[in-house]
């Protein structure tokens, strides 16, 4: 019987390119197997029978690429391990309904949006296809003060009050011109905020230094896992409680610039809360998998493993409670919505601006509702999923419970960012197809709203 | 500063109306389904005391002329005005009953019209009407250049002849708002509003339509033969600019389209809370924080709604504060009712399927709030006619060009 089942299994095609298990294969497709053995088999390239193909670059295929962490530089321990850090306060709560961004906010989207326009939309093709981001962008994304953002002025940031507002409007205005970019761009500050929101004042004096001088680190906030149905508030990576220490196992899968990074912030199940952790990149036991995603791309996605990684007891960031990890998670998502909107906006652009110049049966297309409405359906949705968002940021900002604006927000820029992202690549029709437009990268990169767990937060 | 709460200054008035609709409008809500065509007497008082109130200034503006734009000086920052204070208020009654909200004294969409285009000596005379509004004829709807009910001018009179339907209160307001062409040769231009009171000779109320839903709320059709209107009753300018063409008696539809998107968010809201209570005794919580794909379908189904449903709300929030902040909001006043029009139809009707029968059946009121829904996104320009407007400004295109 068992040698019976391991032949079945042995010729079963299911449970790899894509094929489920309950599919079978019959003669024909056994024929067809080995037939496609032979024809991916050297011997027919060396004998000449065919060109040779160009070897994938190890970081665009996951074709086995597997090395250590980066090697983190020496973050000095300095400050108290066990007192607060610095806390800013939340923004007033003016009690008026307004939609205009404060002075302060409107000349920081002002800065963003001539990068995104001028910086991120012409390098973002290439970034995609190389899957990294240029380093002098990156270099000049440090020099308009992004990684600061959200850090304390007294710790050498620019933040008076809490940054959620201005750190959603930042994003958005990024991803205007590309998400990838600003995914890329935006990690590190992610982390610095963190560290700002949670740290204890050894953790900020420690690693806080780092981010607001001249030489940021690479750092990412690794919350997803390569799981089905994943619920980031029921991870598998698991922390155990070690001597003075903890020891943490699992895998962590869309991590941005894993591979370059020197920090993470790791969520794992800690006695059965959700807890993050301070993992330094040259920890024995982390190792970094290349892993390119439908988009995002030039955020260089990778896979995170941490296989008996011990950490000190003063890496757990904030409670471990669940509170900081939940907290965590609903501001990511936060960022993710700004991300979409800022997306959606460009489609929105582009679109109108081709359905205007594109002519058939003797006129613009946009001469046609069929057209037309799909532009003004672009149009509304974006807005609401715009004032979504902005009202989960206010509150985030205010100090305010947001779980559930946040969730809503999610929901409109997950579902309806990836109509925008479908109608934008339809709407140029075979042109939306090839990538002499930047459609078809908007409808890979938004497809990751509504699955996206850590990676940036606000 | 950015901020998307219920403005402090309106809290109360929001929480009045909640009351209102909750201890007023639901307890007769069914009656009035069923007795169609039935005066909701209860309204009476109800009316007198939101007088009550707007004298006192405890509604902030609120109401049908809670959408005229004032014109005096800027005052220094922000504002949460009328407009805003109404879209809520009209929100919390119609989560009472749409169809009450409608025949409210008083607060007829005539009364909105007036607010917006009547000049200062008319406000005053018209002040106290209950004016209902006359525009759709049996061969035109949304195609206003199609309009076929003339007004001639007579000495100090003009004389109106022709037939409108879908007037809302038509038989129970004191008077009606009509639309009529000084000139049908020059187009939508030529398109004035007339206030015609009841009682006026060659004015007659033919009968009232039998509906799918606002069945508490009366429908008339109303003929004009040869009938004669004081000169000042005309609101706005008399002069046909061709230049400024429609605009004028547009104007209306910037500001009612907001309050006809709270309407929309109000019903759907009513299906929201009670469905959410329905799932919850059937032992489905709504986690926010969990993927929806990992919660229940019926979980995730609501989320959804409620995701669509706050965005048609803040839609609406910002048409109307854009409007107390006087900037054009034609653009954000479409998307509010094309949203929130769209939305009140797929969060009552599919509330109805999330209570299977509780939500088909009369006992429950969510299949009433699903027909109720309709029309709203249908008066005040469909659906179709917000995408039109939404399209033709996003893409810069005229309406010869996008027709």
């Amino acid at each position: 019987m068992s040698l019976l089942k391991a032949t079945k299994d042995a010729v079963s095609p299911g449970g790899k390119y894509g094929v489920s298990k309950s599919e079978s294969r019959d003669p024909i497709g056994l024929a067809v197997l080995a037939l496609n053995k032979l024809a991916q088999s050297e011997l027919i390239d060396r004998i000449g029978l065919r060109r040779q193909t160009e070897k994938g670059v190890f970081t665009v295929t996951r074709s086995g690429f597997r090395a250590a962490g980066a090697a983190s530089r020496a973050f000095a321990r300095r400050g108290k391990k066990d007192v607060a850090g610095v806390r800013v306060p939340s923004a007033n709560n003016t009690g008026i309904f307004d939609l205009t961004p404060s002075e302060d906010e409107q000349m920081l989207v002002d800065v963003v949006s001539d990068f995104a326009a001028e910086v991120l939309r012409p390098a973002a093709a290439e970034a995609n296809e190389a899957c990294a981001a240029p380093g002098e962008l990156l270099a000049a994304s440090l020099e308009i003060g992004l990684p600061i953002l959200g850090v304390p002025e007294s710790l050498g940031g620019i933040s008076e009050e809490r940054s959620a507002m201005a750190g959603t409007l930042v994003a958005e205005a990024l991803a205007k011109g590309d998400m990838g970019l600003a995914v890329a761009a935006l990690a590190p500050g992610s982390v610095a905020t963190a560290l700002s929101l949670w740290g204890t004042d050894q953790q900020q004096a420690t690693y806080l230094p780092e981010f607001t001088g001249d030489a940021v680190p690479a750092a990412a906030l690794a919350l997803n896992e390569p799981k089905v149905l994943f619920d980031v508030l029921d991870p598998q990576t698991t922390a155990v409680k070690e001597g003075a220490g903890f020891v943490l196992n699992g895998t962590k899968s869309l991590v941005v610039r894993a591979a370059e990074a020197e920090l993470f912030v790791v969520g794992a199940r800690l006695n059965g809360a959700n807890v993050l952790f301070l993992v330094e990149s040259g920890t024995e036991g982390v190792s970094i998998e290349a892993d390119p995603a439908m988009g995002v791309r030039a955020a260089s996605l990778a896979t995170l493993r941490l296989e008996n990684v011990k950490v000190a007891a003063e890496a757990v960031l904030g409670a471990t409670d669940g509170s900081t990890y939940l907290e965590c998670v609903r501001l990511s998502r936060l960022a993710w919505c700004a991300l979409a909107v800022g997306t959606g906006q460009a489609v929105l652009d582009y679109v109108s601006t081709y359905v205007n110049e594109r002519q058939a049966f003797g006129e613009p297309i946009s001469h046609r509702q069929a057209v037309a409405f799909m532009v003004a359906d672009i149009a509304i949705e974006l807005q609401a999923m715009r004032l979504l968002t902005y009202r989960a940021a206010s509150r985030a900002a205010q100090g305010k419970e947001f779980s559930r604006e946040v969730a809503l927000a999610r929901k409109a820029c997950a579902d309806k960012g990836m109509k925008i992202g479908l109608d934008g690549v339809q709407l140029l029709g075979g042109h939306g197809f090839v990538k002499e437009h930047p459609v078809e990268r908007w409808y890979r990169d938004l497809r990751a709203i509504g699955l996206m767990e850590g990676g940036v937060l606000v | 500063m950015i901020n998307l709460e219920t403005p402090k200054k309106h809290r109360q008035l929001i929480d009045q109306a909640h009351q209102v609709a909750m201890n007023m409008l639901r307890p007769i809500s069914r009656k009035y389904d069923q007795a169609e065509h039935a005066y909701p007497k209860e309204l009476d008082m109800l009316a007198a005391m939101i007088d009550g109130l707007a004298d006192s200034g405890a509604s902030e503006g609120a109401g049908a002329t809670g959408v005229r734009r004032d014109d005096k000086a800027d005052e220094k920052g922000v504002k949460n005005g009328a407009n805003l204070a109404s879209v809520q208020s009209v929100a919390e009654m119609c989560w009472g009953d749409t169809g009450l909200t409608l025949s409210m004294p008083r607060q007829g969409l005539g009364n909105s019209a007036i607010a917006s285009v009547a000049n200062d000596e008319q406000l005053k005379r018209f002040e106290g009407t209950w004016a209902s509004m006359a525009i759709t004829e049996p061969s035109m709807g949304s195609d206003s250049a199609a309009l076929t009910t003339t007004a001639v001018r007579d000495g100090d009179e003009y004389v109106l002849n022709g037939e409108k339907i879908f007037v809302t209160s038509g038989e129970r307001s004191d008077s009606v708002v009509v639309w009529a062409s000084l000139d049908k040769s020059l187009g939508r231009a030529a398109i004035k509003s007339f206030v015609v009171t009841k009682g006026t000779p060659g004015m007659k109320v033919e009968r009232l339509e039998h509906k799918l839903g606002i069945r508490a709320s009366d429908t008339a059709v109303i003929t004009f033969t040869d009938c004669r209107v004081p000169a000042e009753n005309l609101l706005g300018s008399p002069e046909i600019d061709v230049k400024q063409g429609f605009a004028g008696a547009m104007a209306t539809f910037d500001n009612t389209r907001p309050l006809v998107a709270a309407m929309a968010v109000g019903c759907a809201r009513a299906a929201l809370d009670l469905t959410r209570g329905l799932l919850e005794e059937a032992g489905v919580e709504i986690d926010y924080d969990r993927p929806a794909q990992v919660q229940s379908a019926a979980a995730a189904k609501f989320l959804q709604l409620e995701s669509d449903w706050e965005g048609g709300r803040l839609l609406t929030l910002q048409a109307a504060w854009m409007a107390d902040n006087r900037q054009p909001n034609s653009l954000e006043a479409s998307m509010a009712k094309a949203k929130a029009g769209r939305v009140g139809s797929d969060v009552t009707l599919s509330c109805v399927e999330l209570a299977a029968s509780v939500g088909y059946s009369e006992t429950e009121l969510l299949e009433k709030w699903s027909r109720d829904s309709k029309i709203l996104d249908i008066f005040e320009g469909t659906q179709q006619i917000q995408q039109l407007i939404v399209a033709r400004r996003v893409l810069g295109l005229s309406s010869a060009e996008l027709k």
